[in-house]
């Protein structure tokens, strides 16, 4: 049982987050507008998640200004993908083997 | 730790997550149905009264509004009713894509008008909507493909046989919305 989940990843343990990487791995990238209407959350609840994705290095941030507003997008590194491939297989493993 | 059930259900969501955020599901069928039917009663219209260029061109344009018009507001309505977004990136990508193609085939179509090659405006329009439609196809459900297929042979056939313009505009915008939106409607719901 160890082992199933040693390949679980900590940082991606709320259902927000795993949101969020899903939309950004088939995604090229996302704003944070558009992101909050496909999950479904609140603006707080979306930006502390956010942030700590972007702390770990999982996504990057872009922030630019579109006819004067600003507007922040988001996409998934080359880490954040390969984590999260790796955290889904980890999933879909424990699911096998239960 | 982490239950199964709660695994599972991670996994349904992040599944649910992907397809939406790439695919803009929610194409009203109706508006096909609507569309076609539009479509039908112009070739009527076209068979029985006109004969002029102008008012033939005049009568296409009035048919796309209303299916656009149409199309636009069933599809507002099936997200509210799905209770999904409208206006989300991938329903932006997807209309770019449909555009782009769509918008090519009617200046194409004005500018035979204008030159006179009125044989060609016909198929012209009816392949590059097929093209648009292909086009649009990878961000909106995957039937629209073969729509698409189909617009483009119809196309191919009246430009080998321009005398069957009217049956081609039946058959492309007319025929061919109907069936589709009525599949869509039965598999999808309005």
């Amino acid at each position: 049982m160890k082992d199933l989940i040693t390949n679980l990843n900590k940082i991606f343990e709320s259902r927000v987050r795993l949101g969020i990487m899903s939309v950004l791995t088939v995604n090229e990238s996302y704003d944070f507008n558009s992101l909050k209407e496909a999950l479904a959350v609140t603006d707080g609840n979306l930006a502390s998640h956010l942030k700590a994705l972007e702390k770990e290095g999982m996504i990057a941030v872009e922030k630019q200004f579109i006819d004067r507003k600003p507007n922040t997008s988001y996409s998934a590194t080359k880490k954040g993908r390969a984590a999260f491939s790796e955290h889904i297989s980890a999933l879909e493993n424990l699911i096998r083997e239960t | 730790m982490k239950n199964e059930p709660n695994t599972l259900e991670d996994i349904k969501a992040i599944r649910k997550l992907m397809e939406e955020s790439t695919r803009f599901l929610s194409l009203s069928g109706l508006s096909g149905v609507i569309a076609g039917t539009a479509a039908l009663a112009g070739a009527l219209l076209a068979w029985l009264f006109i004969d002029d260029t102008w008012s033939l061109a005049g009568v296409a344009a009035v048919v796309l509004v209303i299916s656009l018009t149409f199309a636009y507001f069933l599809s507002i309505k099936k997200a509210k009713r799905d209770k999904k977004h409208f206006w989300t990136p991938v329903s932006r990508k997807m209309l770019l894509n449909l555009f782009i193609p769509l918008a090519t085939g009617g200046a194409l179509a004005i500018i035979f008008l204008i030159k006179g090659n009125f044989q060609l405006v016909v198929p012209v329009f009816l392949i590059f909507y097929g093209l648009a439609l292909i086009n649009a196809s990878k961000f909106t459900l995957g039937e629209i493909f073969y729509l698409g297929l189909l617009e483009i042979a119809t196309g191919l056939l009246v430009t080998l046989f321009p005398d069957l313009w009217l049956i081609g505009w039946s058959l492309g915008f007319g025929v061919l919305h109907i069936v589709y939106g009525l599949l869509m409607y039965g598999k999808y719901g309005k």
